[in-house]
């Protein structure tokens, strides 16, 4: 079996894919991938399902090594990326030859990077799925010293880009009301749809919290309401006004009221806020958020139709040619 | 129940889920409706639903908001709410009575006296209250495996903290209105921190990952610290079972 290598990890690393279904019922999330837009780029850099695992990057990579050439991808958030010194191109495809040093750095905007690789990270499932789940307990971050196992590729070319939809900067996300949008006073609703929220530093794979100028937000006898069901994208409001975008681990019930669930098609852009991005919200009406989500399935079903080949920055290409001198390796297939 | 007209009452969840609740707050007749029309709706395994679960009263429904979506499953949800009382079914069926070591307050459980003072009881008078009271499993959520539990006794109708508390550990017991919830994993939570076991509620490498179930009912029982300490590498904290029948 090919193993990936982990030399160097940062904080944040863990192995995710589309999360869990069916175990709602037993107070565990679906959890997954945080940019789920992300696994559907790099499924479609590499030909190969979105279903497979990845690595998800928080706020900075790590340093990999893989015992066999490898197909990889990189998506989500933009992060300095080098392989054996040399720059490489964010949201493409690239060859990891076997013994070279993919280099991981920090991001140069947004908050997730993902790594693909071709036939994806195999660790065994759990509970159906392999994504690690922090809030659950259930798998840990990526350290250094890991060597993970990886699947079947069924191979394909590499040097292509796919352009990233613009997602990592904050902005605009739409709301629809949710079961207890009405707890909420009418202006409360208005003045929650009118101010510009600061991403706070305090986010993690279970929530993002948002900061904004004036007084929170609060319903009368809101810290008594009965316990409900919550989903990704519910955006509770706790004791102290500050309202919270639940993510992927989000516990599955709560009792602080929820003033809106943000459409799926935009929590990526919700994840990929760093601190102190601007987010804000505008509340859709049920129609044009189904049409909003048709709209994001055709877009993802035609991601293959953007991929471009690579073209390649000279300053690149002059280290790509030193390393393969120096090392003997090539991109194989003309040795 | 029967007698409020807003219930039961389908309201969307998102834009891919639909809710039917069967009350506004806790109630036995509430929950137990929740739980026999998810067992229902499992039944009838309509086109296009993904995944059913129950919270407190409410049965919840995911479903491919583009597939036969909520316009198609909210006339057969009415049908089938409209095809009995569902606050007078059974509760589910194999329930079992557990007993779990607990320890009240000391440096384990630090909000007990805060608590106490909140339900105007003294700190002994919340310890006979809450160790004595027989609690059913109404739901299991939040965390994985994790039980909400109730009722207690009225004094106990207390609210959330304002704040939420950083972390309590796993098999931390907290209490608000008139509930109180066994913590499966270390979190950050709004409820008040009255007591510490050693049960594993969720058990990820076992054949059963999820111990407790609704319906199951629970004593917390009280024990000294040191003996907490010794049940710590034990999954059942020093727990007991037994059939109910």
């Amino acid at each position: 079996m090919s193993l990936l290598t982990v030399h160097r990890a940062g904080p944040g690393i863990t192995v995710q894919d589309m999360g869990r279904s069916g175990t709602l019922a037993f107070g565990l999330s679906r959890g997954g991938a945080m940019d789920r837009l992300a696994l559907a780029e790099g499924a479609a850099l590499l030909g190969q399902g979105a279903d497979l695992a990845v690595l998800e990057m928080a706020g900075t990579g790590g340093r990999f090594e893989v015992d066999r050439d490898t197909r990889i991808a990189l998506t989500g958030a933009p992060m300095r990326v080098t392989l054996d010194g040399a720059n490489l191109t964010w949201g493409a495809s690239h060859l990891l030859p076997k013994g070279a040093i993919l280099d991981i750095g920090p991001v140069t905007a947004g908050a997730y990077g993902y790594l693909h690789v071709g036939g994806g990270i195999d660790v065994p499932q759990v509970l159906g799925a392999r994504s690690t789940h922090l809030a659950a307990g259930l798998g840990k971050p990526v350290a250094a010293g890991d060597r993970l196992p990886l699947g079947t590729d069924v191979g394909g070319d590499t040097g292509l880009h796919l352009p990233q939809a613009d997602r990592f900067n904050g902005g605009t996300v739409r709301v629809v009301p949710s079961l207890q949008t009405e707890l909420f006073p009418q202006d409360q609703r208005d003045r929650f749809a009118k101010t510009r929220f600061k991403r706070d530093t305090r986010a993690n794979r279970m929530g993002v919290r948002l900061d904004s100028q004036g007084e929170g937000f609060s319903v009368s006898g809101g810290l008594s309401v009965v316990s409900e069901m919550i989903v990704p994208g519910d955006i509770q409001v706790t004791g102290d006004g500050a309202p919270f975008v639940l993510m992927a681990e989000s516990q599955t019930t709560g009792g602080y009221p929820r003033i809106g669930t943000v459409l799926p098609c935009d929590l990526p852009r919700v994840a990929q806020a760093p601190a102190g991005a601007t987010l804000e919200f505008r509340f859709v009406t049920m129609a044009d958020a189904l049409e909003a989500e048709r709209r994001f399935r055709a877009e993802i079903k035609g991601l293959p139709r953007q991929i471009k080949p690579l073209v390649r920055d000279p300053h690149d290409i002059r280290d790509l040619l030193s390393y393969q001198l120096i090392s003997g390796v090539t991109a194989g297939g003309d040795i | 129940m029967t007698d409020n007209p807003a219930f039961p009452r389908i309201r969307s969840v998102g834009t891919d889920g639909l809710l039917v609740s069967f009350g506004d707050r806790l109630s036995e007749p509430a929950n137990r409706a929740a739980l026999a029309f998810r067992a229902a709706v499992d039944r009838a395994g309509w086109t296009g639903v993904e995944e059913t679960s129950t919270s407190l009263v409410s049965t919840y429904l995911r479903f491919d908001p583009l597939g036969p979506g909520a316009d198609a499953l909210k006339p057969q949800l009415e049908q089938l709410l409209a095809q009995r009382d569902w606050t007078s079914a059974d509760l589910p069926a194999g329930r079992r009575f557990f007993r779990i070591p607990t320890v009240y307050g000391t440096d384990r459980a630090p909000q007990l006296a805060e608590a106490a003072a909140v339900a105007g009881l003294t700190v002994e008078q919340a310890i006979e209250s809450i160790s004595s009271a027989r609690v059913r499993v109404t739901t299991i959520g939040f965390a994985p495996g994790q039980p909400y539990l109730g009722e207690l006794p009225k004094v106990w109708d207390i609210p959330r903290q304002n704040a939420l508390t950083p972390t309590v550990p796993m098999g931390a017991l907290v209490v608000a209105i008139r509930q109180l919830v066994l913590f499966s994993v270390t979190t950050p939570t709004g409820w008040r921190h009255i007591g510490q076991t050693a049960f594993r509620l969720f058990r990820p490498d076992s054949d059963t990952p999820f111990v407790l179930r609704p319906g199951d009912e629970a004593q917390f029982v009280p024990t000294a610290p040191e003996h907490l300490a010794n049940m710590d590498a034990d999954p059942d904290g020093g727990a007991t079972s037994e059939a109910i029948r």
